[in-house]
């Protein structure tokens, strides 16, 4: 690291801070229609964060504002320290990012894709770019216009990874992989976790992928932001209660108001309730529900999910569970 | 023997608490050995495909329970002395699988002489027949 190109040095004071995105109250209109809805959030240094949402979410018109390339309705938002609208050279070169596209120069062979973005990067490591194409079992000589949808990933990730960037930005990288370039792509993104300051901000829609590799999590839904926190702490604060009612005994018609109520489901004489962030109250609330016993069980990251996305909730219950996540937190 | 852990993700136990009881049971049915090196965070979480975080957070979680320690300089080893439960928490713990253990066994349709034989089977095969010996002298190492 002792020789940087000149481009880098200006960010220098940028070096040693936390937070590698900050968005503050973005928001994007297409036309008449909410795209992003006042979407503030930051994400650290060194994590490794997943972005989910349902399609339609709204979380590549937040990735494409995060860099510039299209300008939010309102609101901002700063990368490695730099505002989105007016990244500088230097800093767009230690951002890698891939698009759910793989848009690649079709007419050359994988080696000349190396060879051409190699020039565009002062930091290119070429032993990075061998080692992926190598991963995804890439012939450096095949014509990139012959590659599966597997191997198109596997080159568009070699090309993004082999300048180590800093902050590394995919866009449903997985989507349409075999489970073999799946793994692969797992593989690489661990690798990329050896460099401790470097951050991977992803979106997926493969939750037990995310419960590999993720440690943070932001879920946007219908455009807005409905949590951030990190992926233990979701799973953790997601709970299932499963109340049987007993021969005499039926689960109530309607349900009285509970705080952090996700999800219901009856079954006979059960009723299974889906609770984020269950408190004292929450308990006394699921026992006036007058069971005959109420057992309290563990959900799996899956199912958290999807009562989270489910039809009930439109609140965000985890815009808390982490700090730096309100609002006030100026540049 | 080196140490095999496989993960499920999608389970509703937790990623990391899937590897401390698969190294708790390394430990306690004598596949790991006292003393012995564990992997590294970085390199367990390479072989498991896993956030590093993951690994560090469970290793942790084995160190509090007195399984493994950490020396170092050196890494993370099987402790020596893993007896750290006390009288009523030992007792409990030990109560709490039982109960688990039984009523799976009622619940597959076993009868309490069938879940006793397969007990008494299983633990005269277990190679960790070794009780916990006594906390050696001087401490762990």
């Amino acid at each position: 690291m002792t020789t940087v190109a000149p481009a880098f040095l200006d960010d220098a004071a940028d070096a040693g801070a936390r937070d590698v995105i900050r968005a503050q109250g973005l928001t994007a209109y297409f036309g008449a229609k909410k795209v992003v809805d006042q979407l503030s959030m930051t994400v650290p240094r060194g994590s490794v964060f997943a972005f989910l949402g349902r399609n339609g979410s709204g979380k590549t018109t937040t990735i494409r504002m995060l860099l510039g390339l299209l300008p939010p309705t309102r609101g901002s938002s700063t990368v490695l320290g730099h505002d989105s609208q007016h990244l500088p050279s230097g800093a767009r070169a230690r951002i890698g990012y891939m698009s759910e596209s793989h848009s690649l120069y079709e007419w050359m062979s994988v080696r000349e894709c190396g060879d051409f973005q190699s020039r565009f990067y002062p930091r290119w490591n070429a032993r990075v770019f061998d080692s992926i194409v190598g991963h995804f079992h890439l012939d450096p000589r095949a014509k990139a216009s012959s590659l599966s949808r597997g191997e198109r990933a596997g080159l568009s990730l070699a090309i993004t990874l082999a300048p180590e960037p800093e902050l590394l930005i995919l866009d449903d990288p997985a989507i349409g992989l075999d489970p073999v370039a799946r793994r692969s792509l797992l593989e690489s993104m661990i690798y990329v976790t050896r460099g401790a300051d470097r951050t991977i901000f992803f979106s997926s829609h493969l939750l037990d992928d995310v419960e590999r590799v993720a440690d943070q999590i932001a879920i946007l839904d219908r455009s807005v932001l409905r949590a951030r926190c990190s992926v233990e702490y979701f799973r953790e604060h997601v709970r299932r209660f499963v109340l049987h009612f007993g021969e005499d005994g039926a689960p109530p018609a309607a349900l009285p108001a509970i705080r952090g109520l996700l999800h219901a489901r009856r079954a006979g004489r059960d009723l299974a309730l889906t609770i984020a962030a269950p408190d004292d109250d929450t308990h006394q609330r699921v026992r006036a529900l007058g069971a005959a016993s109420v057992e309290e069980t563990p959900v799996t990251f899956g199912d958290a999910m999807v009562g989270y996305l489910g039809d009930r909730g439109e609140q965000g219950f985890f815009l808390d569970g982490n700090t730096a996540t309100s609002g006030g937190a100026s540049a | 023997m080196p140490l095999t852990v496989s993960i499920q993700p999608g389970s509703n136990v937790p990623i990391y608490r899937q590897i401390v009881e698969q190294v708790c049971a390394a430990v306690f049915t004598g596949r790991l050995l006292d003393d012995e090196a564990l992997p590294s965070v970085r390199a367990l979480a390479e072989e498991l495909v896993l956030n590093p975080n993951t690994v560090a957070r469970a290793y942790g979680d084995l160190a509090r329970e007195g399984v493994i320690e950490s020396h170092p300089g050196r890494g993370m080893f099987v402790s020596r002395r893993r007896q750290i439960y006390s009288g009523p928490e030992r007792t409990r713990r030990m109560d709490q699988a039982v109960t688990s253990l039984v009523s799976e066994g009622f619940m597959l349709g076993f009868t309490s002489a069938e879940i006793i034989e397969r007990v008494a089977a299983k633990t005269r095969e277990a190679p960790a027949a070794k009780p916990t010996r006594p906390a050696p002298k001087g401490g762990p190492r």
